[in-house]
């Protein structure tokens, strides 16, 4: 109470509240975020106009037939502070990003588009840089950039650069892979330690005052993927957790399914130097967006095959059995905490914020 | 993680819980003050592990959740001018003033930057010196002293164009007036752990001798919480009343000395409004007349302010321990984070958010 306090008894407000907010009339990072509002924009913004059977399937990828054979289309745009940060940079992400949404889809990425946003004034080595490392990703994930286009804006109307990348892939025979496809009794395997991108890039940008010895897991994922197919094993769903994190692919996994998802927290693979950076921004790992990491979700009798396979491959060393696909509460994901108790494995509603104390 | 991991070991946390189960033999009501500690009980699911005569109600302790809605429309006033670069925490800027949030004024073009530490404010100050950087200096005891700090530095680097906009509020007051109140439940108190390392624990003896009433420095861990709720159904079942600290690797009875003397050198109590409770004396703190030059609310002209708060949420006896976030009715129906009708389902310290997060709705748990 201080120097100057008393103890005299104090008479209370009745409970009194803001006016709710009304729905936001403008565009909010946010809707960028991965989370709820980004789902809305999706869902209630573009899927009504766009409407068709293959748009629905909320995919990574959209599948279509042609002349025959299946192919997976997708897209990704990418922009990111800083361009270059350790483990990579916006052009490997770039390349990677659309690798694996095609990946995910259990098809084999073939060709890639690529359209530049140059912002006047970049510097023309920083361009070579970014280029001279989407080759070497494309090198690294067996894909050819078959078509690009480049415009340029005024300075201060772009971050330095902005990449779109789309790319299609082909499909195999037999290969149903696909986010409704989750039955209860299967099994969760997530590839590797969870937050290693979002940290590593939130570093680099030093806005925090924090550094932590991390460097981005962006990598294409398409040959892992290869090898688990390849086992011969039953994959039902593919996806790699990038922006909203394992928290939010999950959840939409356990959406598209109608089934739920239980996580076992004491399995979650997590670096030992993100832990301690989420602990000190008040993050939750399970949020943090990776790059170069996918759920498997397998039918339980492959499991143990499926994990092996994914430890021998270069790009899944570290995968772990995170949790289990049950009956309900269906469109949800629960974790058992590492104490023995239960709780829900919410999406984010925005953006990931730093809290206060 | 060194210091982390130990307090959440499984073992050692059902080793404190079967004590407590053996210690109780009748109901008790403790309230836990922090926002911090509340997010960490429904977290790891404490609560639903402790035997059922324990019940923990969820305090005032989020520095969002409080701050009146004044100050908000004040902040965002002063975030919408062009010459000002408007910083804050970043849970401040998802909540609703009268609406709208940072969020949007940022949306509309305003300078709205999440920092982590008001020297970061300094800093943006001195590499914007066209610009006016404000600094929105929200908190409770724990961020005081970074806050103070870095008006005692803007003065001795000569920063002219930095100001901070204060709502800070202390903790015992608002315990005293918990307790004091006329429908009050609370029996005992688990005392705020980052609070009570920045200020000691020399505030509670006073209110626990007044209100007969134990109080127990608490931490934040699943052991650290364990362990002070055994500590507080210990007292509470011997009748003994008093302070005790349960968080004795990070809380000493005199607390940071050198960071309590930050504080007084800048700020002073004053009375405070607590958004949702209502004003209690000597709660606050604001800058001293000698540091008035970096008063945002002197330095803006911000006209008048007109706020208006409507009766529609029951914030106010959630954060009074007189009622749980799911016994609101529009609570994750109308009222959701991406909605919030009340600071305390935006805020990550507020206990509606808390609830909504880790799944407290009645049917899902009944589900699961």
């Amino acid at each position: 109470m201080g120097e100057n306090g008393n103890l005299n008894p104090v008479t209370l407000e009745g409970p009194v509240c803001p006016l709710p907010l009304q729905p936001t009339e403008y565009v909010v990072l946010g809707h960028g975020s991965g989370g709820k509002l980004s789902r809305d924009l999706v869902t209630k913004l573009f899927l009504p106009p766009f409407d068709n059977p293959i748009l629905r399937a909320g995919d990574d990828a959209g599948i279509v037939g042609i002349a025959g054979s299946r192919l997976a289309i997708s897209t990704d745009s990418h922009v990111v502070t800083p361009l270059f940060f350790p483990g990579g940079d916006i052009g490997r992400l770039a390349v990677c990003g659309t690798v694996n949404d095609l990946a995910m889809m259990g098809a084999t990425p073939r060709y890639l588009t690529v359209g530049f946003i140059l912002e006047e004034g970049l510097e023309m080595r920083v361009l070579e840089r970014v280029v001279a490392s989407m080759r070497a990703a494309a090198q690294e994930a067996v894909v050819q950039i078959v078509a690009g286009d480049t415009k340029v804006v005024q300075k201060g109307k772009a971050d330095g650069l902005y990449i779109n990348t789309a790319g299609v892939g082909s499909v195999a025979d037999g290969v149903e892979i696909a986010g409704a496809n989750a039955r209860p009794g299967d099994v969760v395997i997530l590839s590797g330690a969870m937050g290693d991108h979002g940290i590593a890039v939130l570093s680099a940008r030093g806005e925090l005052d924090f550094q932590a010895q991390v460097t981005s897991d962006i990598a294409p994922l398409n040959h892992l993927v290869g090898e688990m197919l390849t086992a011969g094993a039953d994959i039902h769903v593919l996806r790699d957790p990038t922006r909203g994190g394992v928290a939010t692919a999950l959840n939409e996994i356990a959406q598209q399914s109608n089934a739920g998802i239980i996580l076992d927290e004491a399995h979650l693979p997590v670096r030992p130097a993100v832990a301690a950076a989420c602990e000190m921004l008040g993050f939750d790992p399970l949020y943090v967006a990776n790059e170069g990491k996918l759920l498997a979700v397998v039918a339980p009798g492959d499991a143990e095959r499926v994990l092996r396979v994914m430890r021998a491959s270069l790009y899944g060393q570290g995968a772990a059995i995170i949790g289990h696909v049950v009956t309900g509460p269906r469109g949800r994901v629960l974790m058992r905490t590492a104490i023995g108790s239960t709780r829900v494995v919410d999406v984010l509603a925005g953006e990931l914020l730093p809290r206060i104390c | 993680m060194k210091y982390v991991t130990e307090y959440r070991d499984a073992k050692l946390v059902h080793g404190v819980l079967e004590e407590i189960r053996h210690t109780v033999t009748r109901p008790w009501t403790l309230m836990e003050i922090c926002g911090g500690q509340t997010h960490a009980i429904v977290r790891h699911g404490i609560d639903q592990l402790l035997p059922s005569q324990v019940e923990l109600v969820h305090g005032p302790g989020c520095p969002v959740c409080v701050t009146p809605l004044e100050l908000i429309d004040k902040a965002l006033a002063i975030a919408s001018r062009p010459d000002v670069i408007f910083t804050s925490y970043g849970d401040m800027l998802r909540v609703p003033g009268s609406g709208r949030h940072l969020f949007s004024v940022r949306a509309m073009g305003g300078d709205v930057r999440v920092v982590y530490s008001p020297l970061d404010a300094v800093k943006l100050a001195q590499q914007n010196p066209d610009k006016q950087v404000v600094f929105f200096a929200i908190g409770f005891e724990t961020t005081a002293p970074a806050n103070a700090m870095s008006v005692l530095q803007a003065r001795a680097l000569g920063v002219q164009n930095y100001s901070v906009l204060v709502s800070h509020a202390c903790v015992p007051p608002a315990m005293h007036a918990i307790l004091s109140a006329p429908l009050n439940r609370v029996q005992g108190f688990l005392a705020a752990g980052h609070v009570s390392a920045v200020m000691g624990y020399w505030e509670y003896p006073p209110l626990a001798e007044k209100y007969q009433v134990p109080i127990v420095v608490t931490g934040f861990e699943p052991l650290d919480i364990a362990q002070g709720v055994l500590t507080l159904v210990q007292m509470l079942e011997q009748g003994r009343v008093g302070v005790e600290n349960a968080y004795v690797r990070a809380v000493t009875f005199q607390g940071n000395l050198p960071a309590q003397q930050v504080i007084g050198q800048v700020l002073e109590l004053c009375d405070r409004k607590w958004r949702g409770i209502g004003t209690i004396p000597m709660s606050g703190w604001r800058l001293r007349p000698e540091f008035r030059e970096y008063d945002a609310e002197a330095r803006f002209d911000l006209g008048e302010i007109h706020t208006h708060e409507s009766p529609s949420c029951i914030a106010g006896k959630i954060l009074q321990g007189l009622a749980k976030p799911h016994d609101c009715p529009v609570f994750g129906t109308t009222c959701t984070p991406e909605r919030p009708l009340g600071a305390t389902m935006v805020s990550s310290e507020g206990a509606c958010a808390a609830y909504y997060k880790y799944g407290r709705h009645h049917a899902l748990l009944e589900q699961a």
